[in-house]
């Protein structure tokens, strides 16, 4: 009985032993994801201090690092995101509420419709690129203009607001949709009237979530010619640089003072990127609903 | 409802943007082409606004690239750090686009080493071809000359859509393109510097402004064409003493433009004029005041 | 389906008239179709945008030639169109950044499902996006920057100045937040009486996460590999800016390679002169990246479907 009762014990021990050592090994994963992601914003931040400053936000670019500006790509940015959240949210979110409401699963185009958007997320950033410029820079022949760009961070987005719109509209309890029909409400006036205001909240906060991933896009800018050198504000139909696209290129210069500079500039998309994401994050607890 | 308010403030916004911007839209002069001009172009197109000109586009996509656009009309002025070719010179011809080819400066092309490589200062042209040369599989110092020490060879070069590219394997190599492939290749000369700048063992090539903006993390290499080791600077290229590596760099500007686009010709005419200064700020070796009155003239006779 | 409600709750009462469907019905039903049509017109775009000139390119180079060649040249005098060693410089880097992402990301996923308490959770997840937030050019920069000199002068290793080490670590991170909310969306999916029968049973926390939650999870966390996988071979940035641009087949972390995606972004920059044997290379290029994904999810799906254990 005791050789089993000290057995027990030392089984005891050792399985103690080992499963504090797995709770520091789940926890040290966190610690490496998080230290990294410390380590980047300090790197960055650090890096870029020194040239934060008006001259950066509200200038032009310039060969001189000390005169370089970002104002035409911070403005650029902003543009293609409001393009982006103009063309995506209506796009995605019809095409939501036809996947979840009327769309009947037996048919074999709206499943092929569903396999195919599940296919578009999966498709990398830089092929949308090639679709731009083939299609819409010289097919429609729009030309490497603002529009264009929007155009194709709206189709690279597009699959993800969908998805997060299905989401939301499939969280809306079917009681409501029932207790409008039984009040005699047609299928548009349930959804128009009754799912589509209740899953706002969770459309806005996917819209926003792949907005800001959109405002950080580069490869496929790169492709449809964001070009390098643009001293002016851009205009719908006019040349421009992105603010991703103005930080690749400073990255590329090895002299040292647009190293710091680029540095900076990630500072100011940062600032842009996070602030999308902590006004997302906001609204999702804010107006989060128990039914 | 705060969502209708959102809706009409972005369309308000976007709307704003499409009308607004000063001096931007179809009054844009819009440049392509060499990474190695393009830091020249750029430069001018900044003194150029800062006298109140116009807005000037400057792309770096090689003189490959800015050819092909400009063959197709996409672009008011090509970079180049080579003459065109014969085959786009018909591509623009077919295409009805007429142009004048003016030289805005003169370039050593330059090879670097990082800077703590100190064992080698010179190298011939054969060397150098050897090196270079397609199916070459020289691939440590050691094996270019038996006093140089085991130290692996890392080769950074230009890509093959860019102009120091073809310039520089038809100096070196007797063909434009002629070529190894095994190196790392890009059309922007940047990452040739960060590269060459990284590894003690590599070797790269590229405009010389590219060397003198990073002087002190690259070491140039002096070249000898058969007449003795000759080092890179404004003066050896200017007086062609730095063979046969000095080359011209060029603008070619659509002639139908200058007459169209607003500013052109004022922007093409002060690049020119103020050739030395601009060359100067940008680092890029200079015409002198002759070869400046050469290409003004040539502007002129063009309908400028 | 909300439809086939109605239908019935009308059959059952006789004496209602026939159901009339409004015009304006049909036309939102219409309008409504039109916008899921938009991505199945995306996908005919793109198929057709890399498919055409892809053609025509294996019109001019061998198809042999290019999907088991191991010398990637093809813009030079003698030129080479063996695909191989892109394809290995893109499965090296997903390899690696797996390697680094997908123990992290479970094991983030392990942390925040069954030890984090709920305030902590609530806490963490947002951090975590923020991660997955961070743009790609900004990592791609830190790789270069930062992670380079760091593994050189810290580590001691002798990496390249363009290496894919740099560049897999720093991909591995970026991929950890799409595993870990994926594992934990699916280790959350576990029912709890499966976890508190292990626990009756005398098993402690490891054995439970062990042996019956990541089993039973097990469908979504292969989902997440996969997916994460995908997006380690699509990336663009963080290998154009760290990884370099050198086309070689090598297995050694801390040399140069050159992924599709950096061949695609360097070659296509700014302008892709139509018609030309260097443009059709970038559709070729295009179609084998775009067929290499497609291909892993569809297996992904599948997979999923395979283990999915359906909890109700």
């Amino acid at each position: 009985m005791s050789a089993d009762l000290a057995a027990m014990e030392t089984d005891r021990k050792s399985r103690a032993l080992r499963n504090r050592l797995f709770q520091i090994a789940m926890l040290s994963c966190m610690f490496v994801a998080f230290g990294t992601l410390v380590v980047l914003l300090a790197d960055t931040i650090i890096t870029g201090w020194p040239a934060l400053s008006q001259q950066l936000l509200t200038g032009l670019p310039s060969t001189e690092p000390g005169e370089a500006g970002a104002r035409p790509a911070i403005l650029a940015t902003l543009y293609l995101g409001l393009l982006v959240l103009f063309f995506s949210v209506p796009i995605g979110v019809l095409t939501a509420i036809y996947l979840e409401e009327y769309a009947d699963r037996e048919r074999w185009w709206n499943r092929a419709i569903e396999v195919n958007i599940q296919n578009l997320a999966a498709v990398p950033a830089i092929v949308y690129g090639i679709l731009g410029l083939a299609f819409i820079v010289r097919g429609i022949g729009v030309g490497r203009v603002v529009l264009a760009g929007g155009l194709i961070l709206t189709l690279v987005v597009l699959p993800t607001v969908v998805v997060s719109s299905r989401e939301a509209i499939r969280a809306v309890p079917d009681s409501i949709r029932q207790g409008a029909f039984a009040l005699g409400a047609t299928k548009w006036q349930v959804v128009w009237r009754q799912v589509l205001p209740a899953s706002i909240p969770g459309i806005a906060t996917g819209s926003i979530l792949a907005l800001s991933r959109a405002v950080g896009e580069t490869a496929p800018l790169i492709m449809v010619g964001a070009i390098t050198y643009v001293a002016f504000n851009p205009t719908l139909f006019g040349p421009y640089t992105a603010l991703p696209v103005q930080i690749y290129n400073w990255t590329k210069q090895p002299d040292a003072d647009f190293q710091t500079l680029a540095a900076a500039a990630a500072i100011v998309l940062l600032v842009i990127v996070l602030s999308m994401n902590a006004v997302a994050i906001f609204l999702r607890n804010r107006y989060r609903k128990q039914w | 409802m705060p969502i209708a308010l959102l809706v009409v403030l972005s369309t308000l916004a976007l709307v704003a943007a499409g009308c607004g911007g000063g001096g931007s839209g179809s009054g844009v002069i819009s440049a392509d082409g060499s990474s190695t001009v393009g830091p020249f172009t750029t430069k001018a197109a900044e003194d150029f606004k800062a006298s109140g000109g116009v807005d000037v586009t400057v792309g770096i996509s090689g003189t490959g690239g800015g050819f092909e656009r400009f063959c197709a009309g996409e672009t008011d002025i090509s970079n180049a750090s080579r003459a065109i070719k014969d085959e786009e010179a018909a591509i623009c011809a077919e295409n009805g686009v007429e142009y004048v080819e003016l030289q805005v400066a003169t370039d050593a092309l330059t090879n670097v080493v990082n800077a703590e490589n100190d064992w080698v200062t010179c190298l011939t042209v054969e060397q150098l071809n050897t090196i270079w040369k397609p199916g070459s599989k020289v691939s440590n110092w050691n094996q270019i000359d038996p006093s140089y020490p085991d130290v692996p060879l890392k080769l950074y070069g230009a890509g093959t859509d860019s102009g120091t590219f073809d310039y520089f394997t038809d100096a070196i190599n007797g063909e434009e393109g002629a070529s190894r492939s095994d190196f790392s290749a890009t059309e922007d000369d940047n990452v040739t510097v960060q590269g060459v700048s990284g590894d003690k063992g590599a070797l790269g090539y590229f405009g010389f402004s590219y060397f003198e903006q990073n002087q002190d993390t690259l070491k140039a290499l002096e070249v000898d064409g058969g007449e003795g080791c000759v080092a890179p600077s404004a003066s050896t290229a200017q007086d062609g003493s730095y063979t046969p590596l000095s080359r011209p760099l060029f603008m070619y500007v659509k002639k139908s433009s200058l007459a169209d686009t607003e500013g052109l010709a004022d922007f093409v005419r002060f690049t020119l004029e103020n050739e030395q200064t601009i060359a100067e700020e940008a680092q890029f070796v200079p015409l002198n005041q002759e070869q400046i009155d050469e290409q003004l003239q040539k502007l002129e006779n063009a309908g400028a | 389906m909300a439809s086939a409600d109605v239908s019935v709750a009308q059959a059952s009462t006789t004496a209602l008239p026939r159901k009339r469907v409004r015009p304006g019905e049909l036309a939102v039903q219409a309008v409504l179709f039109a916008a899921a049509v938009i991505s199945v017109l995306t996908t005919v775009g793109i198929v057709l945008s890399l498919l055409l000139p892809a053609l025509e390119f294996f019109g001019e180079v061998s198809p042999v030639d290019f999907f088991t060649g191991t010398t990637w040249a093809p813009l030079f005098l003698d030129a080479h169109f063996g695909v191989l060693p892109l394809v290995v410089g893109t499965l090296m880097i997903s390899f690696w950044s797996s390697l680094v992402a997908f123990p992290l990301g479970v094991g983030v996923a392990i942390y925040l499902s069954e030890y984090a308490a709920p305030k902590a959770t609530a806490f963490l997840k947002p951090i975590l996006e923020i991660l997955a937030a961070i743009p790609t050019v900004v990592l791609g920069y830190f790789a270069l920057t930062f992670m380079t000199p760091f593994l050189r002068d810290q580590i001691g290793l002798q990496v390249e100045v363009f290496n894919a080490l740099s560049a897999s670590l720093v991909l591995g991170i970026m991929l950890i937040p799409t595993i870990a909310t994926l594992s934990e969306d699916a280790m959350a999916a576990v029912p709890r009486d499966l976890r508190d029968g292990g626990y009756a049973l005398g098993a402690d926390k490891l054995q439970v996460s062990t042996r019956i939650v990541v089993p039973a999870a097990i469908s979504g966390i292969i989902a997440a590999f996969v997916l994460g996988f995908s997006r380690a071979v699509g990336e663009t940035m963080i290998v154009l800016i760290a990884a370099g641009q050198l086309a070689q087949i090598t297995f050694d972390p801390r040399q140069t390679i050159e992924t599709i995606t950096a061949f695609i972004g360097a070659t296509g920059n700014g302008d892709v002169p139509t018609g030309s044997i260097e443009y059709k290379t970038i559709f070729a290029v295009g179609l084998t990246l775009f067929v290499m994904t497609l291909v892993m999810n569809l297996v992904s799906i599948r997979l999923v479907r395979k283990y999915r254990e359906v909890y109700e």
